[in-house]
């Protein structure tokens, strides 16, 4: 090897074609790129054309360094480099590998056992003896034999590592008995961790010779679970790290997969080791599917804990008057609200007290229960820990001995309070907010939960303290009294909407939720007196590496054992014994080791670095440089800037946020009158003051009060707003957009109407030019329905006005809507056909309306129509045809409804006639 | 509402050749053609003019001659009337645009290919001849008027494939008397095609506009250094080591073909203009409008 500074080649030979470099630097110089290649369709005009001064082209000189490095960092990459490699040490003793083989080992093993291996192989190459010692806590008794070196390696690569903490043998000086003379050497690849039985062996190995400790290459985390009432786990690293704790479990299909992240909380550390809290804040349909938690990233059994009852369901016992059979009375059950309630969350147990006793529940919810026989067992039950919930009732309100009713929270006074029912005062009351450190802070009462009777608490000092929500004049809903290790809690209204609406809504499932959160687990050792299990059998098991195996060729573990934690003879994994299941985790809290006498490897010195690699990288970057600039040289700069920018950014989506115009959200919200803008000022203007006109109109003698007209450009603007949409029609105005017939067919279908105006009543008819045509144009695209000339009988004829004609500025042309439906025919009796579905899409006439609405500024008509009275007279009628055309628009055929209430009316004449 | 791509692309042909052309009136071809009528196809107009059918009868206004008035209707009550009678020509506008590879062809990606450009234009064109009731239809296929021709000849042009080579010609066969002509081309490749067009249009008597579309980089030559110059079928080549240096020549050759043209078709009794893609298409649009109404 030859080492030039801190870098050793394991090749040095190949560096000799870096002489080649300079004449490479010859060739590629001669060598011109290519020319640019640009399509030009005039190429046929150049033909036969001379270059005058042809340019000479040499390839440019970063280019060339460029290329000549490229090929520099492959030659130096194939001549083997290595930075700071490893030289051999040159001991002659005997050499002891110790190898910890606990959970804590299994991150990085494979790299442990290539170090163990590579230090066993240099022993074998100088002729050593050596033995290794495997710290898997099942080392055999006595002297630890040595032996020649390569004769281990088969049992190193055997060597797994196992799901327990690391372990020594007991006595060191016995185990090392064996050692032939000599200086003994000694490799400890180690966990990192303290462990029984370390410091002796440490000192011992310190005795005999030297000790070079090989520390771990990663930090050490474990998971640890912490039982009790609200079950929590504990995250114990050697690093500051937090990483995230992983919920796994099988989803609602049955696949197992991540359920949950759950995010550490504030760390606190502790000689060298940091421990944070991990709530499992999860709700309990996840939380009970949850089959382990492992911390991400982390391959070893330590960072697993397996569920097991500890963090399950509660059982809960439901006692209450049994269902009345009839469906629709299922309604009025307590125990149906319960159930629904308590359901998803929880294991249900019903009967009678007695049996629901015997199944050992967590939670025994009583509905309207008095006097009861079993009352003695109930009490002993809660003094035991169990949380017993009741609620009131009619039969709890008429018992007559209801002060001496045991396991109340508080003394109740017989005979319920009625609010706000039939022949009481006050009003239903509602809930007041919770207490912000009771056992419901953080939900909200809904407004409309009134409670309409209840059963009240004897005034008492201790009873604000008793008192878990109260109603709004503070008198209690729910109170709760410790008795013993349990709890008792009565609800002072039914668990049905009897008494109140709270059973109904959601409020209820969180309260139910949150009081049975805070019962208590049944402690697993009660349980186990009741009936004898002397031992317990693995399930499943985990391998060192975190991995669930089947577990075979384990004999059962007597239950004292199982107190001990993980060891040879129990790996973690879930134990069975009747119903029950425990885990065994193998993650707890952490020690950290250290080594007084021992020289620590430095991490990362080991082996020497490759550097290989990264030279072949920095070499494929080079070429891409260079096919980059080459790009640039031959298609112009922007193809290669593009594609460097291509390389460098990462698209960002826009921001598609939708814009709304501000005048058509005034539009919706003021109904306000819209036209369509044409491009001929002198046409906008009169649209806009006739619209003016008529919503001045419309506002002083009907109840639609408009505002401002909207102008609107059927490019760009928003349709979905708006009621009507004037549109006057010039023979300039450029077609709308593809797009643009899309909304207005789109506005069409949903119910707005479009009123066409070809302004040219004066001269249509007459042969003459007129603006049929441009409203063709216009107009074809759009889905608009078989017209026909408005009948007599139409609803716009009588929606406000009663009119017969439809004048604008000019008067006496047919005006054009939706053609009736076929066969339609008026009933007898009644002066118009039934013509009710559907209110015409399109208005189509010529009689330049806006021009007969249009007022100016000061409010006087903007344009003259026809001659003196009779043209006065004219407006007026067009200023009736608006407001009847906006009743059409607005209120559709509801007028032509109205003309059947006669009919309505004999008919149910005619019905009381004959009825009874 | 689904729709083919093709569809839209002739959806929105259509719409910006309307809005090219929405500034335009009518055009109605020049008088002089409209005077030598009597020929077989001859349509009415749908308005008043010189023609052989009765129109309508309207009152006499300033500005009729006594000739004019019709007695025999005016007789039957007390005003005068003019007895109208429907305008009527013999004309046809064939439109022809070059569907060579070169003119699909654009210097820059904001701006549209010669091909779109010389589709627009003629179809802009049709839209305001037809709105003044002429016949157009593509060389080789029948005009006619009316505006559903319009919808037609956007689906047509819209569906012209590019040829293989770099330049197209039209065939001399199509040519039919009292046509006129609108040929949209660059005139890039070899122009030879267009004296025989020429030559027989002179003799047919067939009038008409030569329209060379061209990209600005066409027109200005914006290359230098070594660049190796391939037509867009591939088929010449130019090899140069001094791009700059062939400015002047090439822009020389540029203005020779463009006297050549123009001078082939005045001796044709043609027009020849030329457009270049980054100026607005109303610019030739109006051009032509002159040109031909003239």
């Amino acid at each position: 090897m030859l080492m030039l500074g801190p870098i050793g080649f394991a090749a040095p030979w190949v560096l000799t074609a870096l002489i080649a470099l300079p004449v490479l630097w010859v060739i590629l110089r001669a060598m011109p790129p290519a020319p640019r290649l640009v399509a030009f369709p005039g190429v046929a005009l150049l033909r036969g054309l001379v270059d005058r001064v042809p340019v000479a082209r040499r390839t440019p000189w970063w280019l060339l360094l460029l290329r000549l490095a490229a090929v520099a960092a492959l030659i130096l990459a194939f001549a083997g480099p290595s930075w700071k490699p490893v030289v051999a040490s040159g001991q002659t003793g005997p050499l002891l590998v110790v190898l910890d083989a606990g959970w804590s080992a299994a991150p990085d093993w494979p790299a442990r056992l290539t170090r163990a291996e590579s230090a066993l192989t240099d022993a074998a190459a100088e002729g050593r003896p050596a033995a290794l010692l495997l710290a898997d806590g099942r080392a055999v008794p006595g002297a630890l034999p040595f032996a020649p070196a390569d004769t281990l390696l088969a049992r190193l690569r055997a060597a797994q590592p196992v799901s327990w903490a690391t372990g020594l043998p007991d006595d060191p000086a016995a185990a090392l008995a064996a050692a032939p003379d000599g200086t003994l050497e000694t490799l400890w690849i180690a966990d990192g961790l303290d462990h029984p039985n370390r410091a002796a062996w440490l000192s011992a190995l310190t005795d005999r010779g030297t000790v070079t400790v090989v520390p771990p290459a990663r930090a050490v985390r474990s998971l640890s679970l912490h039982a009790g009432d609200t079950p929590s786990l504990t995250l114990a690293a050697m690093d500051e790290a937090a990483p995230a704790i992983l919920a796994i479990g099988p989803d609602p299909q049955g696949v197992e997969r991540e359920l949950a992240r759950l995010i550490p909380g504030d760390a606190a550390t502790a000689a060298g080791i940091t421990t944070r809290p991990v709530a499992i804040d999860l709700p309990p349909e996840l939380r009970n599917r949850i089959t382990r938690f492992q911390i991400e990233g982390e391959a070893h059994a330590g960072a697993v804990v397996l569920a097991d009852d500890r963090v399950k369901r509660r059982k809960v016992g439901l006692v209450g008057d049994a269902d009345r059979q009839a469906e629709g009375q299922e309604l009025l059950s307590q125990l149906h609200y319960l159930r629904r309630a308590l359901t998803p969350t929880t294991d249900l147990v019903e009967g009678g007290l007695g049996d629901v006793l015997d199944s050992a529940p967590d939670v025994i919810v009583l509905a309207d229960q008095v006097d009861l026989a079993e009352a003695g067992d109930l009490a002993a039950w809660v003094d035991d820990g169990g949380l017993l919930i009741r609620f009131a009732g009619p039969r709890m309100a008429a018992f007559e001995d209801l002060q001496n009713e045991p396991l109340l929270p508080v003394a109740l006074r017989q005979g319920g309070r009625d609010i706000g029912g039939a022949l009481s005062w006050g009003d239903p009351r509602a809930i007041l907010p919770f207490a912000a450190n009771g056992v419901f802070a953080g939900l909200t009462p809904p407004g409309d939960v009134a409670i309409r009777a209840q059963l009240m608490a004897q005034p008492a000092p201790d009873l604000a303290e008793k008192t878990l929500a109260s109603l709004t004049d503070n008198t209690p809903l729910v109170t709760r009294a410790r008795a013993g290790q349990g709890q008792v809690v009565l609800f002072h209204v039914t668990a049905n909407a009897e008494w109140s609406n709270l059973p109904i809504s959601g409020l209820f499932v969180d309260m139910l939720d949150r009081l049975v959160q805070t019962a208590r687990v049944s402690p697993a050792a009660r349980q186990a007196d009741d009936r004898d299990q002397p031992f317990w059998t693995p399930e499943t098991v985990l391998d060192g590496f975190g991995r669930a195996q089947p577990a075979e060729g384990l004999a059962p573990v007597p239950a004292a054992d199982l107190g001990l934690g993980p060891g040879p003879d129990r790996p973690a994994g879930i134990y069975a014994a009747g119903d029950r299941r425990v885990a065994l985790n193998a993650g707890g809290p952490l020690a950290r080791a250290d080594w007084p006498g021992a020289t620590v490897e430095a991490t990362g010195t080991t082996g020497g670095r490759d550097v290989k690699g990264p030279l072949l990288a920095l070499a494929a970057l080079i070429l891409a440089l260079d096919a980059l600039g080459s790009a640039a040289l031959v298609r112009g700069g922007r193809v290669a800037a593009a594609l460097l920018l291509a390389l460098l950014v990462q698209p960002v989506p826009p921001a598609a946020a939708q814009e709304v115009n501000p005048e058509l959200a005034r539009a919706a919200n003021e109904v306000a009158l819209a036209y369509v803008v044409t491009g001929d000022a002198r046409v906008d203007e009169a649209s806009r003051e006739g619209l003016r006109g008529l919503s001045m109109v419309l506002a002083q003698r009907t109840s639609v009060e408009p505002g401002e007209p909207v102008a609107v450009e059927l490019d760009d603007d928003d349709l979905s707003m708006l009621t009507m949409l004037y549109w006057p029609i010039t023979d300039t105005q450029p077609p709308p957009s593809p797009q643009a017939y899309v909304r207005l067919n789109h506005f069409m279908r949903s119910g707005g109407m479009i009123l066409f105006d070809t302004r040219d009543g004066d001269v249509a008819g007459v042969g003459g030019p007129d603006m049929s045509q441009a409203l063709q144009a216009l107009a074809s695209p759009l889905e608009i329905p078989p017209l026909s000339p408005i009948p007599q009988d139409h609803v716009l004829t009588r929606s406000f006005y009663l009119l017969s004609d439809f004048p604008g500025r000019w008067q006496g042309n047919p005006v054009w809507l939706e053609a009736p439906p076929a066969g339609a025919e008026a009933a007898e009796g009644v002066p118009f056909r039934q013509l009710n579905d559907g209110v015409s899409p399109v208005v189509i006439g010529g009689n330049s309306w806006a021009e007969a609405w249009a007022v100016d500024e000061n409010g006087f008509p903007a344009y003259p129509i026809g001659r003196g009275w009779e043209g006065e007279q004219q407006r007026e009628m067009a200023f009736r045809f608006g407001v009847n055309l906006m009743m059409y628009v607005l209120t559709g055929n509801y007028k032509s409804d109205q003309v059947h209430v006669p009919a309505l009316l004999d008919r149910m004449r005619v019905e009381e006639m004959l009825g009874p | 509402m689904s729709a083919s791509p093709a569809d839209l692309r002739a959806a929105n042909l259509r719409s910006g050749a309307q809005g090219a052309s929405a500034h335009l009136p009518a055009l109605i071809l020049s008088a002089e053609r409209l005077a030598a009528m009597v020929a077989p196809g001859a349509h009415g107009l749908r308005r008043g003019g010189p023609g052989e059918d009765f129109w309508q009868y309207r009152p006499a206004a300033q500005g009729d001659s006594a000739r004019s008035i019709d007695w025999r209707r005016s007789a039957r009550s007390d005003a005068q009337f003019v007895r109208d009678r429907e305008a009527q020509t013999a004309q046809a506008v064939g439109l022809w645009v070059s569907a060579g590879q070169g003119m699909g062809y654009s210097g820059a990606p904001d701006r549209p290919t010669k091909a779109d450009r010389a589709h627009l234009l003629a179809l802009a064109l049709a839209m305001v001849l037809l709105r003044g009731g002429e016949k157009v239809g593509l060389l080789g296929q029948p005009a006619r008027a009316g505006r559903v021709q319009a919808d037609r000849l956007a689906e047509q042009i819209v569906a012209l494939r590019p040829r293989d080579g770099d330049g197209d010609a039209p065939a001399p066969d199509h040519l039919r008397p009292n046509q006129r002509l609108v040929i949209l081309s660059d005139f890039l490749d070899d122009p030879a095609w267009v004296d025989a067009l020429l030559a027989r249009a002179a003799g047919m008597g067939v009038g008409g506009v030569l329209m060379q579309v061209l990209d600005p980089d066409e027109e200005v030559f914006p290359y230098h250094g070594a660049v190796l110059f391939r037509s867009l079928s591939g088929a010449i080549r130019h090899d140069s080591r001094d791009a700059g240096g062939l400015r002047d020549a090439y822009l020389a050759r540029l203005a020779e073909r463009r006297d050549w043209l123009r001078r082939r078709a005045e001796g044709a009794g043609w027009h020849f203009g030329h457009h270049t893609t980054s100026h607005a298409p109303a610019v030739a649009l109006s051009w032509l409008y002159q040109v031909l109404a003239g």
